[in-house]
């Protein structure tokens, strides 16, 4: 260093004389000023610009027009909804139809990408590699490409109702194993175990499903339902302070979930299956009846499920290899056999690693669902952003509460994720 | 009587090595390890195999033994049970490419393409030299090429244009007047920053209310553009003489190469502007004829570039300690973040419109690329967070140990290290951004999947397989730039992992 340069010790209390410029608070409140003004200068810019392009375009502003009649028509409404109806309901109408895609999605989407990343872990090398196959292939395809390819390269050429796939009849759980019944000589002809099975059709209009319609003595399978529920709870409940006082363990789980399914299933039997359904049947061109899930909704959820399946598959599979080895060892080493180790040693742990990015997915996915657009799923966007936004031009109010009410999604969701996250999260000593 | 060295069998010599078992070795034990080592792998591999071969033989069938190669239209690709109709990707190939590009015209986007690779192919290749003259080309020369040749340049410089030059020019020198301790340089670029504000205000007061001088509007005529652009070139000319000398004259002099640097790309900055007025004699192309591929590249690409170092200022940003600064950053990350893509299309084509002052009209694409870009960087701002959280205090503390100031400690100690951490990260950032340029057929620009989606509606080729055909080739398309970006980002990621690998 020069010899001329700081003197250092000299003690005399006061900085080095130089330029204001070179004093760090100085800089930083002159530059935090300085952004703060332009900021300030910019949107008043843009607010003046606005407001002139309002007033010369003749374009009302506000939000009175949430109250007035929409008149126009909604494909798929999960709540009552005419013409008649007010775009504010219309609205309403639309973020439900977002919230119903982004659920369903996730929780499929969640399903199958568990199944991926368990299968690209597996020590079968086929299905490992059908699984990766599956994953590099459907990653690097954008989500709207796929989201077109089922509804105008698949569901959209389907046949006609009157041609299209028709699945109906009688069905024999027992009917593979037959030929043994046969051989034994147990029975001939049909087992009692043969049910109707109601009419499920694939046509170009929809998947048509039955409706179970529950009849009257229903209530009973309900009750029972309720009180296996509510016995499994105190079962458990038992069953934690019997371990935490001796030590001893109890099956909870599958005796829960026996309980649980038998007991109603008993009550549905004893008290003459009570459970019809309403069955789509072909009349003329269409069919009546039963309910329809419509081309629009089956390629969004398809594409979408797929897609984030895929993410969700590498997030799994990167959490499991995120948990050491060892952790492994360590609860083999203490005696827990392989399914409670991994239910109380692996899984949670390799949870922490697996739980933000698959937060940040089922985000990805609900942002996703707006591309409903391109197939006319009346999504938030669609209608809002859409048809409210041509019939009454109100741009900047209608994209900007479009936006709120995803921004109200991702940051309420974040903010949840961060509490999680801090639950859960290492405490390090 | 035998000695117990004779009893005992002594081992004399190394056995020699035993092959291993015929069970262990070969593709019969591969076989018996991988699909087969137990019942229940066994079942698995079964059923596997069996859902191949329901699976695969439909869609050989159909991409490959039913298909239809070639035709003049949709007559031969209609008969029952005809697979693909690649006869359809072969007829709009060239459209799928370039959309409604002029067909006499559509040298200049094989030129630029070529140009692109040229520029990048080299970049990409770690073992070829001159990295520094290729960055200079592929981020100076080729985007002003590539401006000029798509478009055909010869814009016209406004006086609104000319203030916002002027404007810029007046910042950096008084940059300039703030950075350097030389009195006369600082006398001297207090001169130009005071000849450039008053410049601006001219250029503001008798440019208001003009939006375009010159070539489109009649009445002023083209007196005002040719002085726009002399004013312009003088300008460069002289910020580019004053930077080299600033450098030449006073070497080793602290503060001369920023000083020079700033005025170098002052210079740079009004030269690249008055390159873009000169008339090439080439066809002006209007973006809205731009389609297919070469609009997903530009769109990618100039996303790709902006939205990179906005993101990395983002993310310094978040950082800051100036609170303001911090603010800003976050409440910025989070709106784009926390809003879809559709949405900021939707906003970009709607109401960017009405933010702007009456008259003042945007190019489409353009509209569209700021939407991209913007979204982008604050993706690749979070990426980079992670990236500068991971790097220990100590770098910081031995940088500002080493008297580096907040600039160089970024640019030499802490960004290198950050960046290559969260090069998957950024690289995966790319892919989405990519593959979300497939978006913006929804406000009409007709990118490659606009465009194959577009001529689906041409009665020639209307028939029931036509769309599966044309999804497959764009979606095959876009899979191969996405594929190769990841598999690019793997082997980067393998050769900058230095020092910290496992052996």
């Amino acid at each position: 260093m020069a010899a001329d340069g700081v003197a250092i010790g000299t003690g005399t209390g006061r900085a080095p004389r130089g330029s204001i410029l070179n004093d760090p608070l100085f800089r930083s409140i002159i530059i935090q000023l300085l952004l703060a003004a332009a900021l300030i200068a910019f949107v008043w810019w843009i607010a003046h610009n606005t407001i002139v392009n309002l007033r010369r375009l003749n374009i009302a502003s506000g939000f009175d027009f949430l109250w007035e009649r929409s008149g126009f028509d909604i494909g798929q409404t999960l709540i009552r909804y005419t013409q008649d109806s007010t775009y504010g309901r219309a609205l309403l109408v639309g973020f439900l139809n977002t919230l119903l895609i982004a659920v369903l999605g996730i929780v499929f989407a969640t399903i199958i990408g568990l199944i991926l990343g368990i299968a690209r872990l597996s020590r079968n090398w086929l299905v490992a590699k059908l699984a990766t196959v599956y994953v590099e292939v459907i990653r690097n395809i954008p989500v709207l490409l796929q989201l077109l390819f089922w509804y105008k390269a698949v569901l959209s050429v389907l046949p006609n109702p009157k041609q299209g796939f028709i699945l109906q009849g009688d069905v024999d759980p027992l009917s593979p194993f037959r030929w043994l019944l046969d051989k034994v000589g147990v029975t001939t002809g049909p087992s009692p175990l043969t049910f109707h099975m109601p009419t499920v059709a694939l046509n170009n209009r929809g998947l048509l499903l039955p409706v179970p319609v529950p009849g009257p003595d229903f209530t009973a399978t309900w009750i029972a339902l309720g009180l296996a529920v509510i016995a499994t709870a105190a079962i458990a409940l038992w069953a934690h302070t019997r371990q935490r006082r001796t030590g001893a363990q109890f099956p909870t789980f599958r005796t829960g979930l026996a309980l649980i399914v038998l007991v109603p299933l008993a009550i549905f039997l004893l008290t003459g299956s009570p459970l019809t359904f309403d069955a789509p049947v072909l009349k003329g061109f269409n069919f009546v009846g039963g309910v329809a899930i419509k081309p629009e909704f089956m390629a969004l959820l398809l594409g979408l499920t797929l897609y984030t399946a895929a993410y969700i598959g590498e997030i799994v599979r990167a959490g499991i290899l995120a948990v050491p080895w060892g952790q492994t060892e360590a609860a083999y080493a203490l005696g827990l056999r392989r399914g409670v180790a991994l239910r109380r040693v692996i899984i949670p742990q390799a949870l922490r690693v697996i739980i933000p990015p698959l937060t940040s997915q089922y985000l990805n996915l609900t942002k996703n669902s707006s591309l409903a657009v391109a197939v006319g799923y009346p999504d938030l966007v669609s209608v809002f952003s859409g048809t409210t936004l041509n019939q009454t031009g109100q741009a900047v109010e209608i994209i900007f509460m479009t936006m709120l009410v995803y921004l109200a999604i991702s940051l309420t969701t974040s903010l949840a994720m961060n509490i999680f996250n801090r639950r859960v999260a290492l405490r390090e000593r | 009587m035998a000695t117990a060295a004779e009893l005992a069998y002594v081992q004399r010599e190394e056995e020699p090595i035993l092959p291993a078992p015929r069970s262990e070795i070969g593709a019969f034990a591969w076989f018996r390890q991988n699909l087969f080592s137990s019942v229940g792998n066994s079942i698995v591999t079964i059923i596997a195999i069996l859902f191949l071969a329901w699976v695969i033989p439909p869609i050989v069938r159909w991409a490959f033994v039913d298909a239809v190669w070639t035709g003049p239209d949709r007559e031969v690709c209609l008969p029952e049970g005809v697979g693909a109709c690649w006869a359809y990707v072969n007829a709009k190939f060239a459209q799928f490419i370039y959309g409604r590009y002029p067909i006499d015209e559509r040298w200049r986007v094989n030129l630029t393409g070529i140009l692109f690779v040229a520029g990048i192919v080299p970049m990409a290749i770690p073992s070829i030299p001159f990295k520094r003259l290729n960055a200079i080309f592929l981020l100076g020369v080729f985007p002003v090429a590539a401006v000029v040749l798509l478009t055909g340049g010869h814009f016209d410089i406004s006086f609104d244009w000319l203030f916002g030059l002027l404007v810029v020019a007046a910042l950096l020198s008084g940059l300039v007047v703030a950075m350097t301790t030389d009195v006369r340089e600082r006398g001297l670029a207090g001169i130009v920053t005071l000849l450039a504000i008053a410049a601006a205000v001219v250029a503001f007061a008798y440019g208001d209310g003009r939006d375009t001088v010159g070539y489109f509007a009649g009445d002023v005529g083209r007196g005002g553009l040719v002085n726009a652009r002399l004013v312009i070139l003088v300008a460069g000319s002289a910020a580019l003489i004053a930077g080299l000398v600033a450098i030449l004259r006073t070497p080793g002099e602290p503060g001369a190469g920023r000083v020079g640097a700033l005025w170098i790309g002052a210079g740079v900055l009004e030269l690249v502007f008055f390159a873009l007025t000169i008339d090439f004699g080439l066809r002006p192309v209007e973006t809205q004829l731009w389609g297919g591929l070469l609009v997903t590249l530009v769109v990618a690409i100039i996303g790709m570039v902006t939205s990179l170092p906005l993101g990395i200022l983002l993310a310094l940003g978040r950082r800051s300690k100036m609170p303001v600064v911090r603010f800003l950053s976050v409440v910025f990350i989070e709106f784009w973040r926390g809003v879809p893509l559709i949405t900021v299309l939707f906003m970009a084509s709607v109401m960017l419109p009405v933010f702007l002052p009456p008259g003042v009209t945007f190019d489409k694409l353009l509209r569209a690329l700021i939407g991209v870009a913007l979204f982008t960087s604050a993706y690749i701002a979070e990426v980079v967070r992670g990236g500068l959280q991971a790097i220990p205090r100590g770098q910081y503390e031995a940088a500002a140990a080493m008297g580096l100031k907040f600039g160089p400690m970024m640019r030499l100690v802490v960004l290198p290290q950050a960046l290559k951490i969260v090069i998957p990260g950024i690289v995966n950032s790319f892919i989405s951004l990519f593959k979300d340029t497939s978006l913006v057929l929804i406000v009409g620009i007709l990118d490659l999947l606009g465009t194959v989606q577009q001529g689906f509606n041409d009665a020639n080729w209307t028939s029931s397989k036509t769309p599966a055909t044309g999804y497959v080739f764009a979606a095959v398309v876009f899979w191969m730039f996405c594929f190769g970006m990841s598999r690019y980002s793997i082997y980067t990621e393998n050769r900058l992992n230095t020092g910290h690998r496992r052996r």
